[in-house]
């Protein structure tokens, strides 16, 4: 460690506790309390990074949020590695690893660099225009783009650590522990509000926590000896809980806020161990205090993106705080007092202060005439045009600006110096008032914009809303904070204040140069790497809105979004296109106010919690036999059950023809089942479907088909009518709940007359389904007493019956073609039937199928799947289900929308079937449809939407839909794909027992 | 996020509703009376106000009602919640 930048006197850090850690590869020393700037900088590292575009070494800027440039990765772990982080917020702890980002192949020496002697050829929008350059180049281009950008190194395997989410609810959220945070906290809690202060640092206080200058005391303290007695007071106050650590990421309508608290960054790696890592808050907040201060803009002049070039206030931060000398001779360069607070500190701390260059004309006001008392150099209306210095900045240029501020006059003077401290004034952090939906208002004086107008029960205090002199901090924020709390606290009305007072006050957004502007690098965008001379570009090329402009150049796109950039880019625009900053409105801030990661997002939900599984009853008989499980929805349904190695297309085939042969089983109880009950169902079935209900007699069933309003399929089943009032509906397994919500918004809002009563039932019952020339003979095996004949028992009927004294449904209904049978039993019996049906179909070869056998089997049928031969544009008669529309209902959902128009149009896509010339070739879903093979381009006349081959007819089978399919039967198509063209010819829809025979079988 | 107030439950998080559009609309009760033109009025024309709107929600991870809300969609003000089949609070 270079001891000569550090300073000893210091309370903030623990020079007693030396901590090493890794910066790119190299052994290094910090203190407890020091950040990874200040321990770099500590270190006499300055250059951390390599710019986006133009590679040119970068150094440390800033101290928080904003740093654009210290974009470290940390860790190497190929599981904890985190790219993208800002070395200025991660605290130092001992094993801490980091690395440069965006360099390659490595910081000190850049192959990309070789972009900076090119950058004439470089213009804003350089990336969009290589896309429109001749396709050929791009391929060149994109191996080394990408290979240069950088932009860290993602984890490539899972995360190992802890995330959780927690909701809080409070009374009064304040956000931000600095003076006026501190203040608004303890107003609140004093008078019973239950309030909550988050601060994104580790220690409240903000930057008044380590202010010793004469020139701001209270009640003849330093400004920081009266805050620390204040935040002593917090610990009493029973309302408030204060979180440190935690960074305000989003603010939403209705006071809804996500916060991040890091638990454990800090630590070192054996402490981190199993704990949680990071916790997102979601907090509920009655009334919101945004005191989230002010950032310090920088200064845009040529070459103003050395390593060596920090933001003033953050140079103060790191002597005055981190007690670490970000150099040993500084010049400063500023339009405002701040820098000034900054000069006396570093001259206090033994560090060589060159001069301060300060642009405005002269000032007198007390912090200058302290300066100017110990002997620091000021070069009025001066500009810095020039800096030298390539891994680091070795020397200024200054010269005189002109009375019009608009260009440099007289003699250069050079300055040597090993680090230049730039401050262009201040931009409140507005950016989670904009976030919540606050309007802006700009002043003129000071070009900021301001908390104006918010629907939200919420205020602005301190410097976030424009307040900077320490009196205006403290008598402003305690006004509103009353006003706003409806409470009157006297604790802050009689303090004696002494405050330095900015008196004069003077910008230039673009800083004039000796040279010409095209010959100049003056960075606005220092992570995006747009210079003023791209925004002025984009504005000659026509680009008007800020948001355009923005987009064009990538100016504030960058993982800081602007933070430091935009009121530049801003100032330039309005400068260079004549128009008032106020009036050209800014661009829209938008969370997370720092980037949050993955981790904090989904908390909890990941592996078997990302989403709910739900699992049949039998669903471990499945598992026992080996299945193959598909996601249906949120279920798992047993897909295939393969064995001795088999493949699925083998296992689905001999699944398939056992099914057909003698006897199948499937697991059914995924269905979506709805209980209806009310003396008017049969008239809500008449309206819901399109067939008719009013005759279906006490035990039977029947099947429906259920339209959107606009007339296209939405879904089907069968019903069933338990008793007189009584009825149970099934849908499809994916269209379940949609279908339950959609019923009941029809009777909650369209005919909340009708006495009808809906619950679902889908887990309270299991569906055993028992199928082919067999089942009779199963069934009567596991329910001995019940009279299975043609007579008593058709197809399309129900009844009642008892498995082992235990009440069950039975339908004799068929998805499949088959004599077939479900049994429908409390859940909890449901596994136990199924495997009383199993052992009963032994002797028949009973086989469990599951549901690619399922679909196979009825698409030989050719019956419909809602979703996979439907894809909401189909009718029913698109569907040739024309028998199923009921012609003398006078009116049900969509009935209207079937004679639209549109709807009876004749060359519509109608669903038919497709025989392959070779009954061998299997057609993929999906693949299009064309009458003719030797034009181009050719009109696709429709898809493939379900596709087999069917061991039960020895045959390749699809369904498909084609436009006028209809009356297409028997024509020749083409079925082109990568490497043959298919020959297929259009047929009916059923394949198989067209009779009906197997019914009854 | 909305905190929505609905009017059977209270105040609850917006996550639990779902949106169901433009409210009052009402159903033809003879849609076969209705040309193309009618028919189409009902079923896809929508305002899509900025400013003040009635609109439907359903409360469907809690009592699976459906009701009303008077929401101005400029700045996601929700001024009431009403019951189906009243009339909205405001004009
Ligand atoms: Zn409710």
């Amino acid at each position: 460690m270079s001891k000569n930048l550090r300073i000893t006197n210091n309370k903030f850090i623990d020079q007693t506790s030396r901590i090493s850690f890794k910066f790119d590869g190299k052994t290094l020393y910090g203190f407890k309390g020091d950040t990874l700037a200040s321990a770099l900088l500590a270190n006499n590292i300055h250059l951390v990074g390599r710019s986006f575009k133009y590679h040119r070494p970068r150094g440390i800027m800033a101290c928080g949020s904003e740093e654009p440039n210290a974009i470290v990765q940390v860790g190497n772990d190929a599981s904890m590695t985190e790219p993208n982080t800002r070395a200025t917020e991660i605290e130092l702890y001992e094993g801490l690893e980091a690395s440069s980002q965006n360099c390659w192949p490595s910081v000190n020496f850049d192959i990309g660099a070789i972009n900076n002697f090119f950058s004439p050829l470089i213009p804003a929008a350089f990336y969009y225009k290589t896309f429109m350059w001749p396709a050929n180049f791009w391929k060149l281009y994109e191996y080394f783009i990408r290979k240069s950008a950088g932009l860290g190194k993602s984890p490539t395997e899972p995360d190992k650590d802890i995330y959780d989410h927690r909701y809080l609810h409070c009374d009064v959220l304040v956000v931000g522990g600095g003076v006026s945070g501190i203040m608004a906290a303890k107003t609140a809690a004093k008078n019973k509000l239950n309030t909550v202060l988050i601060d994104d640092k580790n220690i409240l206080g903000g930057t008044t926590l380590f202010q010793k200058n004469e020139c701001f005391k209270i009640n003849n303290s330093y400004s920081s000896d009266w805050l620390k007695k204040e935040i002593e007071t917090l610990n009493s106050l029973k309302n408030l809980t204060i979180k440190t650590r935690t960074s305000l990421a989003a603010y939403h309508s209705y006071n809804y806020l996500l916060a991040r608290e890091n638990l454990t960054d800090h630590l070192c790696l054996n402490e981190k161990k199993d704990k949680i890592r990071q916790r997102l808050w979601k907090i509920r907040a009655k009334k919101v205090v945004i005191a989230t201060g002010a950032m310090e803009r920088p200064l845009i002049f040529n070459n103003n993106d050395r390593p060596g070039i920090i933001l003033s206030s953050s140079i103060k931060k790191y002597i005055d705080y981190y007690g670490v000398k970000c150099g040993q001779k500084v010049s400063l360069f500023t339009n405002n007092d701040s820098a000034y607070e900054t000069a006396i500190s570093l001259n206090n701390n033994g560090v060589i202060v060159n001069s301060v260059i300060d642009i405005r004309d002269k000032t007198n006001s007390l912090i200058v005439k302290q300066a100017e008392k110990l002997g620091i150099k000021i070069h009025w209306k001066s500009s810095v045009v020039n800096t030298n210095g390539y891994k680091k900045i070795n020397s200024i240029e200054i010269m005189k600006l002109s009375d019009n501020g608009t260009a440099v006059v007289g003699k250069k003077i050079k300055e040597e110096c090993d680090c230049l401290a730039i401050s262009g004034g201040w931009t409140p952090r507005v950016h989670l008032f904009t976030q919540s939906g606050g309007k802006l208002k700009f002043r003129n004086e000071d070009n900021v914009f301001l908390p104006d107008k918010t629907d939200l029960d919420q205020i602005s205090i301190g410097s976030c809303n424009g307040d900077f002199e320490l009196d205006e901090v403290i008598e402003n924020s305690v006004n509103l904070i009353n006003k706003f709390l409806k409470v009157n606290n006297n604790d802050y009305v009689n303090l004696e204040i002494i405050s330095s007072k900015e008196i004069d006050k003077k910008n230039i957004w673009l800083l004039p140069s000796d040279k010409p502007l095209g010959k100049t690098k003056p960075f606005l965008d220092f992570q995006n790497d747009s210079t003023a001379n791209d925004v002025k570009l984009a504005l000659r090329e026509g680009f008007k809105s800020i948001e355009h402009v923005k987009r064009y150049t990538t100016t504030g796109m960058a993982t800081d979004q602007g933070k430091l950039s935009n009121m530049h880019a801003l100032g330039i625009i309005a400068e260079t296109a004549g128009v008032k900053m106020g009036e050209l409105g800014t661009t829209t801030f938008r969370p997370p106010y720092t980037p949050l990661t993955f981790g904090a997002i989904v908390g909890r939900n990941i592996g078997e919690f990302f989403d709910i599984t739900r699992r049949t009853p039998m669903h471990d008989w499945h598992v026992e036999k080996k299945a193959e499980f598909e996601n249906v929805g949120q279920w798992k349904r047993a897909w295939y059950y393969p064995i001795n190695n088999e493949n699925m297309n083998e296992a689905v085939q001999r699944e398939s023809k056992a099914a057909r042969d003698s006897a199948g089983i499937l697991d059914a109880s995924t269905l979506g089942k709805i209980d209806i009950q009310g003396s008017d169902t049969s008239e809500f079935l008449n309206r819901v479907y399109t067939n008719a209900w009013s005759k279906l007699e006490i035990g039977k069933c029947r099947y429906g088909l259920m339209l959107n309003e606009d007339g296209m399929v939405y879904d089907d089943g069968v019903t069933t009518r338990l008793s007189e009032n009584h009825y149970l509906m099934t849908t499809t397994t994916g269209g379940a709940a949609n279908v339950l919500s959609k019923l009941e918004d029809y009777l909650q809002t369209e005919w909340p007359e009708l006495d009808v009563y809906l619950t679902s039932v889908t887990d309270h019952y299991g569906t055993v389904s028992i199928c082919g020339p067999n089942s009779k003979k199963i069934l009567s095996k596991v329910i001995p007493d019940l009279d299975l004949s043609d007579k008593e028992f058709p197809h399309m009927s129900f009844k009642n019956a008892l498995i082992d004294n235990i009440k069950c449904r039975v339908m004799r209904i068929s998805f499949t073609g088959e004599h077939s049978y479900e049994i429908n039993i409390q859940s909890s019996y449901a596994k136990s039937v199924w495997e009383k049906c199993f052992d009963a179909g032994k002797e028949f070869n009973i086989t469990p199928y599951g549901t690619e056998t399922m679909h196979l089997l009825r698409a030989e049928k050719g019956f419909i799947i809602a979703g996979q031969d439907t894809d909401g544009t189909m009718t029913p008669v698109d569907l040739q289900m024309d028998w199923i529309i009921s012609k003398k209902k006078y009116d049900f959902i969509g009935k209207r929308s079937l004679y639209r128009s549109d709807t009876i149009r004749e060359d519509r896509k109608q669903l038919v079937g497709l025989l392959t010339e070779d009954p061998k070739e299997i057609l993929e879903e999906g693949a299009q449809i064309v009458a003719e093979t030797n034009k181009q381009p050719i009109e696709m006349l429709g898809h493939v939407t379900s596709s087999y081959f069917s061991p039960n007819l020895n045959k390749s089978i699809a369904l498909a839909v084609v436009k006028n399919g209809k009356k297409l039967k028997g024509q020749k198509m083409f079925v082109p794909m990568k490497d043959k063209t298919i020959s297929v010819t259009i047929t009916d829809t059923v394949f198989l027992d067209k009779e009906n025979k197997r019914l009854n079988a | 996020m909305f905190l929505i107030n609905c009017p059977y439950c209270g105040e609850r998080d917006q996550s639990e509703f779902t949106a169901g559009g433009e409210a009052h609309i009402v159903r033809p009760k003879q849609p076969t009376e209705l040309s193309d033109d009618q028919w189409a009025e009902f079923l896809f024309m929508r305002k899509n106000i900025k400013g003040v709107q009635l609109e439907r929600w359903n409360h469907a991870h809690g009592c699976r009602k459906w009701f009303n809300m008077v929401r101005d969609t400029s700045n996601d003000k929700i001024h009431a919640v009403y019951k189906m089949g009243e009339k909205p609070p405001i004009k």
